[in-house]
């Protein structure tokens, strides 16, 4: 971790402490409120609690050009990103990513989607619908290390970030309170019900709440279409391609709906915000990533749509080469935080219980 | 661009006059000192609007009624305030609450270290400056204009109206000639000389705890032309805050709650008052005042290891050192008489059974001048922590008299179109003292009043 980011954050935290105005916006004020003294473990655990609302910044007398220049949301934002890329692994993938994060999801979409077109060109399929096109045996091949390499290397990723907060036994009640937490997405709603500042300055709104809620719901959704179509695929011996009224399909094309509109809504929210408030170094691999998961709900769509047309081998391809993207940039993406933001709510649950 | 009202100010008060005045129907223009960034005035380090209710309203707990709020007044007062404006001021303030939320204010509910004054102080979630963003966002719903970095340089008093208003903005020189005219512009305190001027030549080392806006061009111009005042020009809330708080707008994070476990000493290393002689926050703001009596205008507050973590924590660490004879030589005390004063004050401390942080406790000294007569424990546990107090102005007590409805006179009688309200007319119901989140309740509830005459006169 960068000592500098973090002592920057420290200092301002300890204003706040001693302000304590902001009290009733998000987890993240309780939280540095039951400290007196920092650690470094403390500052990683706020920055992964907070949602950069960036409802304290206007609330904040001291923010520029007061002397005591705080500006919270932006020195967690960056302790946040440092804290993925030092515990990720391996982490100079990490640290690529969230600087180069568009170029990279880009490149790799294109460089897949080859891969998958000579896949094809290579040997045929001889099966059904989309397994014409690629065999089923050679999607899995590809795609089940794809899954769980990343789940490995986000697990190792987050048992670090556990020992550095300082965790403790997992219980089930903690557990409980922070997928609660997530579910509604309570610390996007500002404390009072009305939202946040995020598009807007200081006015409050949940357009991040609901856009984010759209993006989790929606991947969710689609999760579920894929892991019920491969239930089906082995346990019922029941192949894709699924009619409309086949839960993969209620899942997917939902999900992917949601999720498509949740991206082109967060990515105008965040072109619309100050970006100052944010991580500066962060924009363009959070831009990227939200592009990256938007193309593979909209392409997986089209696909859907356009599945019996000539162009079905060429949409295949591109979905198949974001999804595999996705899967393994997982770990080093803004994708991450969702990990890492369960890991911390449920690490103060454990502290409110305390 | 000619509006019916002008308001003057751009804090809670002014906000609130206006917002009431351009309901009404009337157009309205805020001329505001300050640039948008610290737009606000002192509203932006508020936190809390103390509010009578007759049962749970809001955030608020139980019931707090207007003989028990009137009571609390007169307690911090002694007695200093006109009783008919304090119990309009105390009485309205329960519609303002609701009012209040209707225009964008968003409270928050009882907190873990404020809970004693759940009952009777409503807290704004996210403290002042949100209220002031709300007020602001509001205004503009409504039409208002707003002019920052406008100085008011002069209102013309003719018999007994304000014939015209000039100020400037942007470069240039403005005059215009509203139909009303309602101000809200505060208190003094950011103007030095004037305050050297009523306190003597200390009050050049005092901090300005708010806005370095509040210089009081007004007030001063309405006073010269024979507007009626109320206070006096020496009365200022003053309060002991960290000494290295910036000289302005420092803000709540300056305060120090550590005095009541400490033992506090001038620059000569004396002791000068019990340190222990009530709950920090009804003693708090004496020690402005006792510290702005010392040499040079600064105490140094000395505490240990086993005092540390029984009070709020402050935006500044303490000066930190394993004996005495460095701790003193860190703040510049002479080693030596710190050490005979820490010596002397530790031998007379007594049986420390009863010590208990949060209440009275009579753990005192014997037979010690200064004595410590609540807390009174051996400074001897190192490490040994220091800090520096010197005198925090909130604000300043000479203001406009105004009558139940807001307006402003001469001796010949009322001014015609001129109304007062917030910290400069405050002095009108808070003679001395102070009580939390009542600066805001007279702000609140005087600014809509004025807001309401103003633009009842204006159409």
């Amino acid at each position: 971790m960068q000592a500098d980011l973090i002592q920057e954050a420290r200092r301002q935290a300890e204003i706040c402490n001693a302000c304590r105005y902001c009290e009733g916006y998000c987890s993240v004020f309780p939280a540095l409120h039951r400290e007196r003294f920092l650690t470094d473990g403390d500052i990683t655990q706020l920055a992964n609690l907070c949602h950069n609302c960036r409802g304290c910044y206007y609330a904040c007398q001291y923010t520029a050009p007061h002397e005591f220049d705080l500006n919270l949301p932006k020195a967690l934002a960056e302790v946040r990103r440092d804290s993925w890329e030092s515990y990720a692994w391996p982490a100079p993938v990490a640290r690529k990513f969230h600087t180069h994060g568009g170029a990279i999801a880009i490149a790799s979409v294109l460089g897949f989607a080859a891969m998958f077109l000579a896949i094809r060109l290579i040997g045929s399929a001889g099966g059904d619908g989309f397994y014409a096109a690629f065999s089923h045996g050679a999607m899995v091949a590809i795609f089940l290390p794809a899954f769980f390499l990343p789940l490995a290397s986000l697990a190792i990723s987050l048992k670090k970030y556990w020992s550095s907060v300082g965790g403790t036994r997992i219980d089930l009640k903690s557990v409980a309170r922070a997928f609660g937490m997530a579910a509604e997405m309570r610390d996007l709603s500002g404390g009072h019900g009305d939202g946040c500042n995020f598009e807007e300055e200081d006015r409050f709104s949940h357009a991040r709440r609901h856009a984010h809620q759209a993006i989790l719901y929606g991947f969710l959704l689609c999760f579920a279409s894929t892991s019920v179509g491969t239930l089906m695929h082995y346990f019922l011996d029941m192949p894709a391609p699924y009619p409309l009224w086949s839960l993969p399909k209620l899942f997917g094309i939902p999900g992917g709906v949601l999720l498509t509109g949740g991206c082109v809504w967060m990515m105008s929210l965040k072109l619309r915000s100050d970006r100052t408030l944010g991580d500066g170094n962060a924009w363009g691999g959070d831009f990227g990533f939200i592009a990256l998961l938007g193309f593979v709900a909209l392409s997986g769509l089209a696909l859907y749509v356009l599945g019996s047309t000539a162009a079905m081998s060429l949409l295949l391809a591109l979905h198949l080469g974001s999804v595999l993207s996705f899967f393994l940039l997982t770990p080093f993406t803004k994708m991450a935080h969702g990990f890492y933001r369960l890991t911390a709510l449920i690490r103060d649950a454990q502290q409110r219980q305390a | 661009m000619e509006h019916d009202v002008v308001v003057i100010g751009g804090g809670n008060a002014a906000l609130c006059a206006a917002m009431t005045a351009a309901e009404a129907g009337t157009s309205v223009l805020i001329l505001e000192t300050a640039p948008r960034a610290y737009r606000g005035g002192n509203s932006r380090h508020t936190r809390n609007f103390r509010c009578m209710h007759k049962g749970p309203l809001g955030p608020l707990v139980d019931d707090y009624r207007e003989d028990e709020y009137l009571a609390d007044l007169m307690k911090v007062t002694a007695g200093k305030t006109d009783g008919e404006l304090a119990r309009l001021a105390i009485r309205s303030s329960e519609e303002c609450l609701p009012w209040m939320q209707d225009h964008g204010v968003h409270f928050q509910p009882p907190l873990s270290g404020t809970l004693s004054l759940a009952r009777t102080n409503a807290f704004f979630m996210g403290g002042g400056k949100s209220l002031v963003n709300a007020y602001y966002r509001t205004a503009a719903k409504l039409g208002i204009d707003v002019l920052y970095e406008a100085q008011v340089t002069h209102l013309e008093l003719a018999g007994d109206q304000i014939a015209w208003i000039d100020f400037s903005h942007g470069g240039e020189s403005h005059r215009i000639t509203p139909k009303a005219v309602v101000v809200a512009s505060g208190g003094f305190q950011a103007d030095t000389e004037w305050l050297t001027r009523a306190w003597g030549p200390a009050a050049k080392n005092f901090l300005i705890r708010g806005t370095p806006y509040n210089r009081g061009m007004v007030l001063a111009d309405l006073l010269d032309q024979g507007v009626q005042s109320v206070g006096d020009a020496d009365q200022c809330h003053a309060v002991a805050i960290d000494g290295r708080a910036p000289k302005f707008d420092g803000g709540i994070v300056t305060r120090l709650d550590c005095v009541p476990f400490s033992i506090v000493v001038n620059k000569n290393a004396e002791r000068f008052y019990d340190e222990g002689e009530d709950v920090w926050p009804k003693r708090y703001a004496i020690w402005g005042r006792l510290v702005a009596a010392q040499p040079d205008q600064v105490g140094y507050v000395i505490i240990d290891a086993k005092s540390l973590n029984l009070f709020m924590p402050s935006v500044f660490p303490p000066l930190k050192a394993d004996t005495i004879e460095d701790l003193a030589t860190q703040m510049g005390l002479p080693a030596d008489r710190l050490r005979s004063t820490v010596d002397e004050f530790n031998a007379a401390c007594g049986d420390q059974t009863g010590f208990h942080p949060t209440e009275l406790d009579g753990v005192a000294t014997s037979g010690l001048t200064p004595a410590k007569t609540n807390w009174a424990r051996p400074i001897t546990e190192p490490p040994f922590y220091g800090y520096s107090l010197r005198t925090g102005v909130t604000f300043t007590y000479l203001g406009l008299k105004v009558d139940e409805n807001a307006q402003c006179s001469t001796q010949e009688g009322p001014i015609k179109n001129l109304w007062a309200a917030g910290e400069t007319m405050a002095g009108s119901i808070l003679g001395q003292g102070y009580l939390a989140g009542f600066g805001m309740t007279i702000g609140t509830v005087f600014g809509r009043i004025a807001g309401r005459e103003a633009a009842a006169h204006a159409s």
